[in-house]
């Protein structure tokens, strides 16, 4: 491939094993160098365009941390006006932090106007770029800065938010979540987004190795073991209705927290891990994630 | 100085995380490569490149040595080594 | 063609003229008419826009701010607390260098929540890199509209410029003014031709980060640009007086300060009433004059200082206040005389806080007073009686 042609190029400052360094890039691969990419403030930002160096071969704006859903409206609006809309997709990408917290509100009101945008999330479940403090997004009992586990304390007491259901609830026509274990299915759900007009939203789950302390080579399992206990459900809701989910054969819990330092607090718990199996067997039933004989 | 910094596409390669690895690099053994490409899917960095079987290799300028490559290679052609070695 | 006009829907026609491709709308007292007049004309299809019903101001700054970046002339339009949500963005679109042209119609700040006028709002984004400038009229509000495209847009410029005008005075006023025509403006203002823009042909990165590096100069050459600014504002306004044969724009205009032996300094519609009370206290055989602000950023220092030179006694009368200082542009202009051989008594006025009416009497109290002790702050038409009261909480 050219070097010009390549949509995200090396050299750019994320940590060794970044899982939202991975589906960054075979997002923008899937979709394509006819894209415009506006991206919140957050590592992927920051470890892409440090001046005078960027990783992206496509347009690429940041403005701040909130704004990249009324940002991309703009970049949409402008494209429409100028007749120029057709075969060029606009992705607002932000973390969890910047989707669900602080960019909430910019998304829903570029949801509700039905812009033709997708909007990604890399869900590394916690403000990553600013030393992982606890976000909307941070799964229960997670030891992050701001939800430590202590002498009082299991860590992060409320659940996810769940942002794939707001955005149904928004009747934007596709909803889907992707992990990066995943990496096929995560890039067909992006052409298959880019593919469709109206606003969109895919959020991806991303491990953090130096956030959820494990080696820069286990992402893949760690995210692996997400989807494989149901704590991670991967689904498509297309028009508002689940179409299609990836079933599994539910593993325990504890495959999954026990890969990572930043539960290593309630290993020791049966209770705690019992209140986490709940959340598990909670998704496996609303989904339908568990496959049958 | 005028105007808004902008910068342009491959800029970033001129700054060569390569040297940021410590212990490991991997070592693209070329023998069982069934060129699945999953190895240059799974690169954080965007550093391994390759064609036909038993052509792909890593890019030592930029790898950091996260040793994915090596974890999901399903026919584990890709071995992480010491960065000493040859 | 002249027509008696509100303040608000003659922005929204002046904007129309300009050919806005992207308008982004979010409703705040009161700027509403403008926002809801131009709602009308693409709603009509008398002007080619994307109409944004954007969901809070800071989408509103955000959404011209993407809309710019991808290369079409845009417009929004907020006040008091909306600019104040926006205020990140408004810096941001001046770091990021992109033209546009926000009318800001002035309110008090909350809390206590005013909707009345003040400048208080505009103050709080001063120092963002914004050419801000103020109208006195309705044909000002036009004219200046017109003009902020030029300046904003201008290859040496690129930096976003907001109009200032009195909300409710000017907003809700009713005056005939001269609406030019769409030829007219097509002539004086050509097409957004960008400098740097989100283009799949030809894609670059916008927004990065700047290190310790880099940042600097960055502002340094905002500052820079802002020179440029007291040079091409005046050029923009007097082509301006070619092609449409009025006076308009520019630094600074002078009324009746010749031989005044004080002058009151001051923005926007306040100077309308302060001419009327020059001229009532000239006849009187008084030696007074009002030298007008139009530009407050870039501050023009070498204009006011040619306009007040060998003036003895000047006032300045502020519609906002620096809490736990003076007015900002009491501090603007006080420091604009430091190193001068002759510097004036200068006293600073705040009238007007949260909409309260300005007399012909108060601005005869500030020339009154002007002659009086050297003040920094004295705060004209205060109720005496509220300022007694104790606060009555057990």
């Amino acid at each position: 491939m050219p070097e010009t042609k390549i949509l995200y190029n090396p050299g750019h400052t994320a940590c060794g094993g970044c899982g939202q360094a991975i589906a960054a890039r075979l997002v923008i691969e899937a979709a394509g160098e006819k894209t415009i990419v506006v991206n919140n403030t957050g590592c992927l930002e920051v470890f892409t365009t440090k001046y005078p160096e960027t990783a992206w071969g496509v347009p690429f704006i940041h403005s701040l941390f909130e704004n990249a859903g009324a940002v991309a409206s703009g970049v949409e609006s402008a494209l429409k006006f100028l007749g120029k809309k057709e075969g060029i997709n606009v992705i607002a990408q932000a973390g969890d932090g910047g989707t669900a917290d602080i960019g909430l509100q910019a998304l829903s009101g570029m949801w509700e106007r039905g812009h033709d945008i997708l909007s990604v999330c890399y869900d590394n479940e916690a403000y990553m770029n600013t030393g992982i403090q606890r976000s909307g997004l941070t799964p229960f009992d997670t030891n992050t800065t701001t939800s430590p586990s202590g002498r009082e304390s299991f860590g992060n007491p409320k659940m996810k938010k769940p942002v794939p259901e707001i955005a149904r609830a928004h009747g934007i026509p596709y909803v889907a979540t992707a992990s990066v274990a995943f990496t096929r299915d995560m890039q067909n759900k992006v052409k298959k987004a880019v593919s469709i007009k109206g606003p969109k939203y895919l959020q991806i789950h991303v491990p953090c190795p130096l956030g959820w302390r494990h080696e820069g080579a286990a992402t893949v399992t760690v995210a692996r073991a997400a989807v494989e206990t149901g704590l991670y459900p991967i689904f498509e809701y297309v028009n508002g209705e689940l179409a299609a989910v990836q079933k599994i054969k539910p593993k325990p819990v504890e495959e999954y927290l026990k890969l990572q330092g930043r539960f290593k607090h309630i290993l020791k718990s049966p209770e705690q891990i019992k209140k986490i199996q709940d959340i598990a067997d909670n998704n496996i039933k609303k989904y339908g994630l568990k496959l049958e004989a | 100085m005028f105007g808004p910094l902008v910068s342009k596409p491959k800029s970033s390669r001129k700054n060569k995380t390569g040297s940021w690895r410590i212990d490991v690099k991997p070592k693209f053994l070329q023998k069982n490569c069934i060129a699945c490409n999953m190895c240059v899917q799974i690169c954080p960095e965007n550093c391994i490149s390759g064609k036909e079987k038993n052509s792909y290799k890593s890019d030592p300028d930029f790898c950091k040595g996260c040793g994915l490559c090596a974890f999901i290679c399903p026919k584990k052609d890709i071995e992480m080594v010491p960065e000493g070695e040859k | 063609m002249k027509k008696f006009v509100e303040g608000s829907y003659a922005v929204a026609e002046a904007v129309k003229l300009c050919r806005p491709g992207v308008i982004s709308a979010y409703p705040i007292t009161p700027q509403t008419h403008i926002v809801e007049g131009l709602a009308q004309f693409v709603a009509d299809g008398e002007l080619k826009a994307e109409f944004v019903n954007v969901e809070s101001e800071h989408s509103a700054a955000s959404t011209v701010l993407g809309a710019v970046a991808t290369g079409v002339r845009a417009f929004t339009s907020s006040s008091s607390q909306g600019l104040l949500l926006m205020a990140e963005v408004i810096f941001n679109i001046a770091g990021m260098r992109l033209p546009l042209v926000l009318a800001c119609a002035n309110r008090a700040v909350s809390a206590p929540i005013n909707i009345w006028n003040d400048q208080q709002d505009v103050m709080t984004i001063r120092d963002s890199g914004w050419i801000l400038l103020f109208a006195e009229n309705i044909q000002e509000v036009i004219d200046l509209h017109i003009q902020a495209y030029r300046i904003s847009e201008d290859h040496s410029i690129m930096l976003p410029v907001m109009v200032n005008l009195d909300g409710y005075i000017l907003t809700h006023g009713l005056e005939v003014a001269d609406m030019p025509t769409q030829e007219q403006v097509d002539k004086f203002l050509p097409a957004y031709k960008p400098l740097y823009k989100l283009d799949v042909n030809d894609p670059m990165t916008l927004g990065s980060l700047a290190m310790p590096e880099h940042y600097m100069e960055t502002r340094i050459a905002i500052q820079k640009t802002l020179e440029t600014a007291l040079e091409l504002i005046p050029k923009v306004s007097s082509d301006f007086k070619k092609a449409f044969g009025r006076e308009c724009g520019g630094l600074v205009e002078a009324y009746k300060i010749e031989d005044a032996k004080q002058v009151i300094v001051a923005m926007g519609s306040v100077v309308g009433s302060i001419k009327e009370t020059v001229d009532e206290l000239r006849s009187q055989g008084k030696k007074v004059g009002v030298l007008k602000l139009i530009t407050y950023r870039p501050f023009p220092k070498e204009a006011i200082l040619n306009g007040l030179k060998n003036i003895p006694e000047i006032a300045v009368v502020d519609k906002s206040i620096s809490l736990g200082s003076n007015s900002p542009l009491y501090t603007d202009l006080t420091s604009a005389f430091i190193g001068q051989t002759k510097i004036p008594k200068i006293s600073g006025f705040v009238l007007g806080l949260g909409g309260r009416d300005i007399t012909k009497d108060s601005i005869k109290q500030v020339f009154d007073k002007l002659s009086g002790k050297q003040v920094d702050c004295e705060f004209i038409d205060a109720k005496k009686e509220l300022l007694e009261e104790e606060y009555a909480g057990n």
